[in-house]
């Protein structure tokens, strides 16, 4: 235990002592990096939950800048914007990687967690890094959706009637839960002025405290590795896992690589295809809302579209309110759905490697028909695709337990 | 402390006391938490601003609409021609509530034939009842898609007819609501209002 040093005029150890006897720096600094170890046969799979971080901090900082012109009404929201782009000094580029930063957010946590499910990441011990992890997902989801209605577009507009409504479909309370989201009898002024205060402070705020928690979490436990196999429980003499290196300085070197390859891909965006082609920035959403019109073509960005072609799957309006819910909320339960003994795909069977990738599979097909009109064949490819991606959750513990499985190594194995 | 009074410690009354000050705490963040939550309902202005409309409709030609603002909300004033009229009762089978009984979706007034209160002049919310995107009007008669006229969500597909009634297994559970209204001239309708002096 540090102790405040009782002898005045002898100081020992220096400024970094002066610090440590009031508040545990260097501890800190070693428990979660210099002496953290983590497994050293991490693969580029594990980039992804750095890269959230950078995406965080770009979005923390870009939202702060937009924030200082940016004015939540409904008569100035649109012009604003315009004014961010064409008279505030590199306001463009400000905005554009705020939005460009909203798609890459879901890019890279779409990743994080397809990494989870390959090496069993959410398994025992770790679930709830998992669940904590999720509840970020949520409010990301949250903050997406909020944003989107800020530039007070035509889709900004429509969308957030079409997501709004959603409640609406819960029996009893629902119209009032409605009028409470909008406080007031359509979406107007005083929604978007209330969904500018959740967007920059109420979401931002939770996702730091869950980032926090999250990282608290993995660092109890210690991260997962391509195999599978705890490195805790083969430890050196000196206590440290054989099988770990530290996280600082050799995974964060190597992370930096990520990291820049990473800004090479969001620049090339921000730069030359900020719209993406109307993925990122709907065309649409170019025009000022018109509430007496809706496009012709309504779809959510495309971070929303898998869970948006659920909802239109389903031609009844509960249900569908319901199963797009829960869609999203099945990711929850994997820790307990997924009954397999092992935790990577390296020595999953290949009952498991096919659900997987049928999934995967899935969730992409049903992101596109979210972009496209509904009817037809479509509706019914929705359908059918709808119905694959639920089986993956719904059947897993099932297939998980009479799927082979490998012998897992006690030590980490390396392949060359 | 020393180990007699460790066992003159009344552990009932301790755990009463926790209990009692939760249950107090709890009570006082319910009350609390009443302001905040009320803030949150439409504001005073938000109501007042919910006044009624008027909207004339002396130079509606027959199967021409209008579209107003009324709370915000879009509404859409149809004058049916008699074409359009004679029509309504034909597709009464495909229709999932021909006879308006879903009572919260219109006044007594309009729960008819015509859903309205005269038969040429249908006064109807243009917001779909599945998730509230403006539906598109599609007066065009086509036999072939057994299509006789109507409104069509562009969203989810939802079909509505001449009436705003709902068609049979779309996502749309309900007719279009009609709102309050009332004639206050033969050629001026007043929305959001059914009764007193204009």
């Amino acid at each position: 235990m540090a102790r405040i040093e009782a002898e005045v005029g002898k100081p020992q150890g220096g400024f970094m002592k002066w610090i440590d006897d009031r508040f545990p720096f260097t501890e800190t600094l070693k428990y979660h990096a210099t002496e953290y170890y983590a497994s050293k046969n991490f693969n580029w799979w594990y980039i992804f939950g750095v890269l959230a971080f950078v995406v965080l901090a770009i979005q923390l900082i870009t939202g702060v800048f937009l924030t200082m012109n940016y004015k939540p009404a409904a008569v100035d929201a649109f012009a604003s914007v315009e004014y961010i782009m064409r008279d505030v000094e590199w306001g463009w580029l400000i905005r554009y990687m705020h939005s460009t930063g909203a798609s890459f957010f879901f890019i890279v946590v779409y990743l994080h967690m397809f990494r989870a499910m390959l090496y069993g990441s959410y398994k025992k011990p770790r679930e709830l890094i998992w669940v904590i992890g999720m509840l970020i997902f949520f409010v990301l989801m949250g903050a997406g959706f909020s944003g989107y209605l800020l530039p007070w577009g035509q889709m900004s507009y429509w969308g957030a009637q079409v997501i709004i409504s959603l409640f609406g479909a819960i029996p009893g309370i629902g119209e009032s839960l409605v009028e409470i989201i909008r406080g007031d009898y359509s979406i107007s002024d005083i929604t978007l002025n209330r969904f500018f205060a959740l967007h920059v402070i109420v979401l931002p705020l939770s996702l730091i405290g869950l980032v926090f928690v999250h990282i608290v979490a993995l660092h109890q436990v210690g991260s997962n590795n391509p195999d599978g196999i705890e490195i805790k429980d083969h430890k050196g003499p000196d206590g440290v896992p054989l099988d770990g290196i530290a996280f600082h300085p050799y995974h964060t070197s190597k992370d930096l690589v990520g990291i820049i390859v990473f800004l090479m891909i969001f620049s090339s965006v921000v730069f030359f295809a900020p719209d993406l082609g109307g993925y990122f920035l709907e065309h649409a959403n170019f025009e000022p809302a018109n509430l007496t019109a809706t496009p012709e073509h309504i779809a959510p960005v495309w971070y929303f579209t898998p869970f948006y072609a659920i909802l239109r799957a389903v031609p009844d309006k509960l249900w569908g309110a319901v199963l797009m819910a829960a869609a999203v909320l099945l990711f929850v339960f994997l820790p307990w759905l997924d009954r397999a003994r092992v935790k990577s795909i390296r020595y999953r069977g290949w009952i498991y490697k096919s659900a997987l990738a049928t999934f995967v599979v899935s969730f992409l097909v049903l992101g596109w028909l979210g972009t496209q009109p509904a009817g037809g064949l479509y509706l019914r490819a929705a359908q059918f695709f709808s119905v694959l991606y639920f089986a993956f959750f719904l059947l897993m513990p099932y297939y998980t337990t009479i799927d082979k499985t490998k012998p897992v190594p006690d030590r980490v194995v390396y392949h060359d | 402390m020393n180990e007699d009074d460790v066992d003159r410690i009344d552990r009932n009354r301790r755990h009463f006391l926790t209990v009692a000050t939760a249950v107090t705490g709890a009570v006082g963040v319910g009350f609390v938490a009443v302001p905040f939550l009320s803030s949150l309902k439409p504001s005073a202005r938000a109501q007042a601003l919910g006044a009624p409309v008027e909207v004339p409709i002396g130079s509606l030609e027959p199967g021409e609409m209008v579209r107003v603002l009324w709370r915000g909300r879009l509404v859409f004033v149809l004058r049916r021609s008699e074409e359009m009229l004679a029509r309504l009762p034909e597709n009464l089978d495909q229709l999932d509530d021909p006879n308006s009984e879903v009572i919260e979706q219109q006044p007594d007034y309009s729960a008819n034939d015509t859903r309205s209160v005269k038969p040429e002049y249908l006064v109807v919310e243009g917001s779909c009842t599945h998730l509230g995107c403006a539906p598109l009007e599609d007066f065009q008669v086509r036999p072939a898609e057994n299509w006789g006229g109507g409104f069509f969500c562009p969203c989810h597909g939802s079909k509505f007819d001449l009436a705003g009634r709902v068609y049979k297994g779309v996502p749309a559970p309900t007719n279009l609501r009609v709102p309050p209204h009332r004639f206050v001239r033969d050629d001026l309708i007043l929305i959001g209002q059914d009764t007193g002096a204009a």
